[in-house]
């Protein structure tokens, strides 16, 4: 029953509330019929602005390919005004965006060995240089960011966000632009443009590992916050010189924990280049870099088999020879390209090295502590057909002589020669995806020998990157 | 350290002051532009061709050389609507020569004064090679090169005022024998008019409009996208019910697709300059011309 008297009565407050709605109508009605009046006005407006504009345009476009005719082109004044009005240029705030630019990178990988025992036998760790995680992974993605500061810089900004959901400042810096005479100065934080391999980033290697010098000596790339500033000879083939300074905490730096004033590290290099004839060109380079590590910690098993912390404070510095042969039939690496590269490192170190430096063992003692070790790496990509490349790779660090002086009955130097193989194939439907298979054996340690393979994929967003010779 | 910065910038100081060239230092991107600047500015200008005809303008390196020789030009010549930008904005930047710098007197984009064709209507990568300021490849309509003569002209004359009278004069003789040829071209090519071709790249939006060409399908399925079995098996349907004359081709790209083509449709290859040093016979500006309407004539027979 009450269900029936609650039915009826919504039925009735319905019934109430239908004219009220027809009588809102009739006066919503007549304002929404002018407002369409007026919109219809207005948009009609509007239609006759965008036809008059659109004829005037036409009539100007017209009048401009008149004025180069087939009949009287020689009546042509020496300045002629563009044939074209440019494009509007939008307004607003984000038409001055810098080119924005991403790149997602990921892989799966399949070791044969537990990557928490990776190292390299003889040379100092340097961090974070292992394989990677096993099985799937992302890569570090970038975010790139680009554009002219003003008529006198040039800003970049690229962050690297970590797998671990860090973000990382890859580089930061600006470039004066407006130096005459082949000068160009960079501050901030940057890719040293020591070597070759140094200043390019991850997703424009061939591999999809750094070469094991830059890993060992480099801990990855060397990056300095600082200034560069290089010079371009005026010269017809490629003459370039360049000096940096920086705080020099980048490996084989260290942070300089007692806070000093001044320079950290410094380097400085040359390259030239050219062209051989239209299919061949070349670029050769050196460098030295020169750093004040202070401190600088890392874990070593000593001779007595216990892990020891050491802490080194000294001078490190090391010279790079490195080159770059390229191969395009009649200039056009379009179907097919050869690539070869190579470079050598040296690395010397003196200062005092703390055995025991947090005391765990008891036994702390310092001691003069030389070392010069090097090692090199030659890699050559072919492209056989267009989208499709292998490469090779071959690494090889010499141990070199380390003389521990006052340490010797701690420490023991070794006489393993680290080397590494791989091999690569890839695919580049675009410019802006590649698909990469690597295969690698690293031998790195005495009777470690681990197998790798590496499934790896690039994707580019946004702004058209320009990659470098 | 020091000691090093010092010495290092000693040298530097000392090379700096070597003399200048007398001559304008001309830098151009793609072979059509360096051969217009030598037309107009004739010993007066040193020009230098980044690329050559047998490259693929869309797949160049900044190389070495290439950044050496914008550190000295005074004036940088390109296409332009994005052609250029894998390579030329890193050889510009490392150069560091402020006056060849984009908005700058020194550097001049052709595009900018003639009328884009194929300006793309929506912008999205999975569309290929796309540019959004039109298609670039602008150097096969000679009217356009009238249209790149003019403020190219303009321009020298800005940057060596001393001769600028030189450059008028050269570009009145140019422009001269340019539009008596153009008219020759146009009156040797008029039976091309409404034939109908097959394309390997998107490069001939200009050379069409021109001669009044009918392109039925390009052998890339999408703007820089290699050809595809695919594709040309779905070129080579199409050819059946909408027949084409000819399979045209730039000089730099591969043979396969369009004698894939060519075989099975039977019809001929035409294998064009594309510009200037594509052919032995398209040496200048003139001979490129003279030869592609040559080769379409030949390949329409």
């Amino acid at each position: 029953m009450s269900r029936f008297i609650q039915m009826s009565s919504a039925f009735a407050l319905a019934l109430l509330s239908v004219p009220a709605i027809a009588a809102a109508s009739d006066a919503e009605l007549a304002e929404v019929q002018a407002q369409i009046q007026q919109l219809k006005q207005s948009y009609e407006a509007r239609i006759e602005a965008l036809d008059r504009r659109l004829q005037e345009a036409e009539a100007r476009s017209a009048k401009a390919s008149a004025a180069v005719p087939a009949a009287s082109p020689a009546a042509l004044p020496v300045a002629a005004a563009p044939a074209v009005t440019p494009a509007a240029v939008s307004a607003g705030n984000s038409a001055f965006n810098p080119a924005i630019s991403a790149v997602l990178q990921g892989a799966y990988i399949n070791q044969s060995k537990d990557p928490d025992k990776y190292a390299i036998a003889g040379f100092v760790p340097s961090g974070d240089i292992g394989p990677g995680k096993r099985g799937f992974s992302i890569a570090e993605s970038e975010l790139g960011f680009s554009a002219n500061v003003d008529h006198k810089f040039f800003g970049n900004l690229i962050l690297a966000l970590t797998p671990d959901n860090n973000v990382e400042v890859e580089e930061a810096y600006g470039v004066f632009t407006a130096l005459p005479g082949g000068v160009t100065p960079k501050f901030g934080r940057f890719l040293s443009s020591v070597g070759y391999l140094n200043d390019q980033h991850q997703h424009a290697w061939d591999f999809y590992d750094a070469p094991l010098v830059y890993q060992a000596f480099f801990g990855g790339q060397f990056r300095n916050d600082g200034l560069q500033v290089r010079w371009l000879a005026p010269t017809d083939t490629y003459l370039q010189f360049g000096a940096e300074i920086g705080d020099g905490s980048s490996f084989p730096g260290s942070e300089r924990s007692n806070g000093r004033n001044g320079i950290g590290g410094g380097a400085l290099h040359a390259h030239v280049g050219g062209d051989i004839n239209v299919s061949n060109s070349w670029r050769a380079g050196l460098s030295w870099l020169t750093l004040r590590p202070n401190e600088r910690t890392h874990t070593e098993i000593d001779r007595n088999g216990n892990p020891a912390q050491l802490e080194f404070s000294g001078r490190s510095q090391v010279a790079i020879a490195d080159f770059v042969w390229k191969y395009a039939p009649k200039g056009n690496a379009r179907e097919t390209n050869l690539k070869l590269q190579g470079e050598y490192f040296w690395c010397k170190e003196r200062g005092d090295l703390r055995y025991d430096s947090d005391g765990a063992l008891g036994l702390t003692n310092t001691a003069k502590n030389t070392s010069r070790q090097s090692g090199f790496y030659v890699q050559g990509v072919y492209q056989f057909m267009p989208e499709w490349r292998v490469g090779a790779r071959y690494d090889s660090l010499d141990p070199g002589r380390v003389d521990y002086g006052g340490n010797a009955d701690y420490l023991s130097a070794s006489s393993f020669n680290p080397r590494r193989y791989s091999l690569m194939f890839d695919y580049t439907p675009s410019e802006f995806s590649r698909f990469r298979i690597q295969y690698q054996q690293s031998r790195l340690q005495p009777d470690f020998t681990d197998n790798i393979l590496f499934v790896q994929y690039i994707l580019t967003l946004g702004a058209h990157g320009a990659h470098s010779y | 350290m020091k000691r090093y910065v010092r010495s290092f910038l000693g040298l530097g100081l000392t090379l700096l002051a070597l003399p200048a060239l007398a001559a304008l230092n001309v830098f151009a991107s793609v072979p059509e532009w360096a051969a217009l600047a030598e037309e107009l500015g004739g010993d007066q200008v040193k020009v230098y061709a980044a690329t050559n005809a047998l490259q693929d303008p869309h797949h160049v390196e900044a190389k070495p050389s290439l950044i050496a020789r914008a550190r000295n030009a005074d004036l940088v010549i390109a296409t332009g609507a994005e052609l250029e930008v894998g390579w030329l904005p890193l050889v510009l930047r490392q150069a560091g020569n402020p006056r060849v710098q984009p908005g700058q007197p020194g550097y001049l984009e052709a595009t900018a004064f003639v009328s884009m064709l194929e300006k793309p209507l929506r912008l999205d990568r999975a569309d290929g090679d796309v540019h959004p300021a039109g298609n670039p490849h602008i150097q096969l309509d000679p009217r356009n090169i009238a249209r790149v003569a003019a403020p190219l002209a303009a321009r020298l004359a800005d940057l060596d005022p001393a001769n600028a009278a030189y450059y008028q004069a050269r570009h009145k003789a140019f422009s001269e024998r340019w539009s008596k040829a153009v008219a020759q071209w146009e009156k040797q090519a008029a039976s091309l008019r409404a034939t109908a071709i097959v394309v390997h790249h998107n490069a001939f939006a200009y050379l069409n409009a021109w001669l009044g060409l009918q392109q039925v399908a390009a052998l890339e399925p999408k703007p820089g996208i290699d050809p595809t079995t695919q594709h040309l098996s779905a070129v080579l349907a199409l050819l059946q019910r909408q027949p084409a004359r000819m399979v045209v081709r730039a000089a730099y790209q591969s043979d396969r697709a369009s004698q894939w083509i060519a075989e099975r449709a039977k019809i001929p290859p035409v294998v064009l300059p594309f510009t200037v040093g594509g052919d032995d016979s398209a040496r200048d500006l003139f001979g490129l011309f003279d030869d592609t309407i040559q080769r379409l004539q030949k390949g329409s027979q």
